[in-house]
């Protein structure tokens, strides 16, 4: 008696959960305050031996956990206790929080199986459906393998309110316990029959999962699902089977041949808005092949699209651009409204049209369509306008630049991209300015041109997105210094003063390229001295006309003017930066004492010609777009030891030098004992060395076999480097051996200007930019044994079936193993059923009691 | 399947969530407060969808609804169609308003429990069972019955209470 007596007066003076909320709303302490006290209250209350405090405590415990973060995982125990009473509130609360807190980790859920199992065969059925809940959320192979058997029996339920959740809760079981499907599956089909349109749709709800994780398993039920399209006429079941069926039809095209009708059909008759999408997204995304069917699902498209509805614009350009790929001229008879659409107040709606745009884009309208899209980005918002000159990037530069005729153009067009105030794509267009200048030798001039109009202005360096493209632009400018109009502004413009804005890194470009500036116009020099009379232009290459007569003057003001710019970062802290400007200041120190007094120069001797004949000779060297794969045709340089050494250090510090999880040897007595170790030595050594693992030799071996001409000869005898180095092609030539793009005259009359060539690679041309994946690719996981499982399911229910038959029952007669035959049996059969009008099976929707033909206008 | 559903107010305090895949609290709230940052910007007339892969992986989708001061949230994968999870916020906000009549953001503070059966009954384990108000209210209200009598006798000692039977 005194045990419940307190237990009355704990239960009198514990505070509720409807108290615990109302408590929230009033506090003044501060959220976090309350919330520690009532977990304090919490913790206390829960330890009580009566369950209703337990249960109260576990209650206030669960929302706290699920609104405010609390972390409730402590409880779990509790939660068991709670959960074993046989109040119903309380059971209601123990599973609630077992549903939400439960996990893998949880140590406890061993501990629940015989309660679970006790409430799935209570005779109570929402007792049932709460515990069918707890073990559809959380449920682990273990329990779902010891509670088959009362899934099975519930099943076959004759409350279809417990029969639906059952369904539903094999999904996880199935998951989770693979034998499930051998005894379960069976029944489950059963359900194809079913007259109550909750069981189907519940029924093809999971197989709606279970085709998305493994379709292959799901096909042989495809007779099945088919005579669910065509009768029935529940908007829900319809959708799940034509997502099926678009799974389905994917990996077995004929499937597509049989459906298409029928889903042309409810998209003619139905006016259920989200049914006319899935049909319209299943036949766009499986179905692509039918053009009659891509016909009448891009109608529909349109209507979507004039609609004012923004939920039905949006998912129609979505839609549209599922189907664009194979079929552009959908995308191409709607392009108003999707010109139209990019200025929408929907963010969605933009960006689904830009999408749509690019897919549009040719070599003929790129100019025009990327003005078109230019303009919008200036007039965007910084998210927008950065989509938008993402997209003009990648669609341009798609392999190689293949839709690029006029290369001047686009180089102005990634110049002017660097204007528009929110860009904040500079690494892409630094990419791309490095890439064409590698790739198209006849785009050079335009690219000096474009960078030198980047360098000089100084407003361009104080913003941060800038930077790359500035780091581009003044390495371009370094690089191809011939095309360069006035050197001599280059490298003003490449000292000036706001330099310092940049970070070191760039800044040690900037000096680089000043450097090669500096090389050029000395070269240039020295080289009319020579020629007395002959004009400079003669011996620049082609594209710089108007150059400046190198003058002694002007020779000896550009090497002040590098010496002065550069003399004070010759102390500056940045390594890189100090190197770069002491490169430069070493160079100049070496030739000015000649220059400064204007000795006999054309002597080619003196010293300062001869540096900077050398210093040109190093700058000459071309530089070509390098493949990705170029590191590994490299091969593994002579005498370089992998594993030899290693084993050595195994013997001597084998106790304290495990495999890299140990933390007891510091890193640096790590590191300097493999450097201390490491030796290089002869091919020789190696082969006759005591044991290198098996493994690596073959591997080595093998590499070496396909990529002979890569190696160094193994002779020792080789020091003559000639031979080793006819043996092993420059990496430059490696790059640019392939397929130099042919250009083709152009169709367009007024294309004055032939497509300059462009290098490309025939291998390892990676893309950077990789293109957005677009919803319809699969990523699930295959589970092969769920799937194996699945099929061997299927082999003992056709066996079954076929017994069946024999014992007489009426069923239609599908018993052929060939899915088609079995689909146009059912198509006969359907026939004569049509002529005798006699009723089918039953998921007709005058049992409906769902309302979705009133769903989505 | 159905990854979470979400009732947020428009001060972006969480009325009810739900996460049909587990994962930790701090998560959960992590993913709360994502969710409100995307839909506080949004402005009106526009779709009701939205891609969040960055927040629940890919191919999730986002639907939700504005009624007065509550957001609903729906968070789903391409097992479900996104006209239909549309629908479906409408149907739980029928149910609700049948519930408790012209329901609004209070009653679903103050009735935390009877949300979630409202809620348990419609979507099952991240699949949609049950679409019709009628059937859920139903079994709502079986619920509400039977807890209502395991209370009744809350109070009465155990001799008494094993006389009347569970």
């Amino acid at each position: 008696m005194s045990s419940s007596s307190t237990s009355i007066m704990d239960n009198l003076f514990q505070r509720s959960l409807e108290d615990l909320i109302k408590g929230f709303r009033l506090q003044l302490l501060g959220e976090s305050n309350f919330i520690s006290r009532a977990l304090e209250e919490i913790r206390r209350e829960i330890k009580s031996t009566d369950l209703s405090t337990k249960s109260t405590a576990l209650h206030k415990l669960s929302y706290l956990a699920a609104l405010h973060g609390v972390d409730m995982s402590w409880a779990a125990f509790h939660a068991v206790e709670v959960v074993s009473s046989s109040r119903f509130q309380h059971k209601r609360i123990g599973y609630q929080a077992i549903t939400q807190s439960f996990n893998d980790q949880t140590s406890v859920m061993l501990l629940i199986t015989n309660q679970v199992r006790k409430d799935l065969n209570s005779a109570n059925e929402y007792e049932v459906s709460l515990a069918l809940e707890c073990l559809s959320r959380i449920g682990t192979h273990d329990l779902a393998r010891d509670l088959t058997p009362e899934v099975f029996t519930l099943l076959a339920s004759s409350k279809s309110f417990v029969k639906k959740k059952a369904i539903g809760v094999v999904l996880r079981v199935f998951e989770k316990y693979h034998d499930a499907v051998n005894v379960c599956f069976k029944r489950l089909v059963e359900n194809f029959e079913s007259s109550n349109p909750q069981i189907l749709s519940a029924v093809v709800g999971v197989f709606c999962e279970l085709a998305t994780k493994d379709p292959q398993s799901c096909l042989p039920l495809a007779p099945e699902f088919y005579k669910v399209l065509v009768d029935s006429r529940n908007n829900w079941v319809l959708i799940k089977v034509l997502k099926i069926f678009a799974k389905l039809a994917s990996i077995e095209p004929r499937l597509g041949k049989k459906v298409a009708e029928p889903i042309c059909e409810h998209m003619r008759r139905t006016v259920a808005k989200s049914l006319v999408f899935e049909c319209v997204r299943t036949v766009v995304s499986s179905l692509s092949d039918h053009e009659a069917a891509v016909k009448l699902a891009v109608a529909k498209i349109r209507e979507f699209l004039v609609e004012d509805d923004p939920n039905l614009k949006y998912l129609g350009l979505n839609a549209l651009s599922i189907v664009a790929p194979k079929h552009l001229w959908a995308v191409l008879e709607n392009k108003e409204v999707i010109v139209k659409a990019m200025s929408d107040e929907d963010p969605n709606v933009k960006l689904e049209a830009l999408h749509l745009l690019m897919e549009m884009v040719n070599e003929d309208n790129v100019s025009e369509i990327s003005r078109i899209l230019m303009n919008y980005a200036l007039k965007s918002d910084p998210l927008f306008c950065n989509e938008i000159i993402f997209f003009v990037l990648s669609a341009c530069s798609r392999n190689a630049y293949e839709i690029i005729v006029d290369f001047d153009w686009y180089v102005s067009l990634l110049g002017e991209m660097a204007r528009i105030p929110h860009c904040q794509r500079g690494e892409e267009i630094e990419h791309q300015l490095i890439d064409i200048g590698m790739r198209v030798r006849d785009a050079r001039p335009q690219l000096v041109r474009v960078s030198w109009a980047l360098l000089i202005d100084p407003a361009l360096l104080s913003n941060l997105f800038l930077h790359p493209i500035l780091s581009a632009a003044a390495w371009v400018s370094g690089e191809y210094v011939e095309f360069s109009k006035n050197p001599y502004e280059t490298v003003e413009a490449l000292l000036q003063p706001r330099t310092g804005l940049l970070p070191p890194s760039i800044r040690a470009v900037y000096i680089h390229s000043a450097f090669k500036v500096l090389v050029f116009c000395l070269g240039s020099y020295f080289s009319s001295q020579e020629t007395t009379s002959s004009s400079l232009a003669q011996e620049s290459s082609s594209g710089s006309s108007s150059m400046n007569a190198f003058t002694h003057g002007s020779i000896l003001n550009l090497v002040n003017v590098i010496e002065r710019d550069l003399g004070p970062l010759s102390e500056t802290h940045n390594v890189e930066v100090q190197e770069r400007a002491k490169n430069v200041l070493g160079f100049i120190g070496m030739i000015k004492q000649e220059i400064a007094e204007k000795l006999d120069l054309q002597d080619n001797e003196t010293e300062s010609s001869r540096v900077t004949a050398f210093m040109e000779d190093v700058f000459s060297e071309e530089f070509g777009p390098v493949s990705a794969t170029a590191q590994e045709k490299a091969g593994v340089p002579d005498g370089l030891e992998l594993k030899e050494n290693l084993v050595d250090l195994e013997e001597i510090c084998g106790e304290f030098l495990k495999p890299v999880e140990s933390e007891s040897v510091s890193y640096t007595d790590k590191i300097s004992f493999s450097i201390s170790k490491l030796r290089i030595r002869d091919q020789q050594e190696a082969s006759s060395s005591s044991s290198p693992p098996d493994e690596a030799s073959s591997l080595l071996a093998e590499h070496r076999k396909r990529h002979g001409m890569f190696y160094l000869t193994s002779q020792k005898e080789d020091p003559d480097s000639n031979s080793t180095h006819s043996d092993y092609p420059l990496a430059n030539e490696l790059a640019n051996e392939i397929s130099q793009d042919p250009f083709n005259p152009k169709r367009k009359p007024n294309q004055s200007k032939p497509r300059p060539v462009v290098v490309k690679l025939d291998d390892g041309d990676e893309s950077r930019i990789t293109p957005q994946a677009k919803k319809n690719i699969q990523t699930a996981k295959d589970d092969e044994s769920l799937s194996l499982a699945i099929q061997s399911a299927l082999l003992v229910k056709n066996k079954g079936k076929e017994k069946d038959r024999y014992e007489g029952n009426p069923n239609s007669g599908q018993q052929e193993k060939e899915e088609s035959s079995r689909i146009e049996n059912h198509q006969n059969s359907e026939n004569k059923k049509k002529k005798k009008k006699k009723k089918k099976n039953g998921e007709s929707s005058k049992h409906n009691c769902t309302n979705h033909d009133g769903e989505m206008k | 399947m159905i990854k979470a559903v979400m009732m947020l107010n428009t001060q972006g305090k969480p009325r009810l969530a739900k996460f049909y895949d587990y994962m930790p609290v701090e998560k959960q709230q992590e993913l709360i407060r994502g969710v409100f940052s995307v839909l506080c910007s949004r402005p009106e007339n526009v779709s009701n969808f939205l891609e969040i892969d960055s927040l629940f992986g890919p191919f999730s989708r986002l639907v939700y609804k504005h009624y007065a001061t509550l957001y609903f949230v729906l968070v789903f994968d391409g097992s479900e169609n996104e006209l239909a999870m549309l629908d479906l916020i409408q149907v739980l906000v029928e149910t609700l308003d049948k519930c408790f009549s012209n329901v609004c953001e209070l009653d679903i503070v103050f009735n935390y429990s009877k949300m979630h059966a409202v809620l348990d009954e419609i979507v099952f384990g991240g699949q949609v069972l049950e679409t019709s108000s009628a059937e859920v209210i139903k079994a709502v209200e079986e619920i509400s019955k039977l807890e209502a009598a395991s209370n009744s006798i809350s109070l009465v000692p155990k001799s008494v209470s094993g006389w009347r039977g569970r």
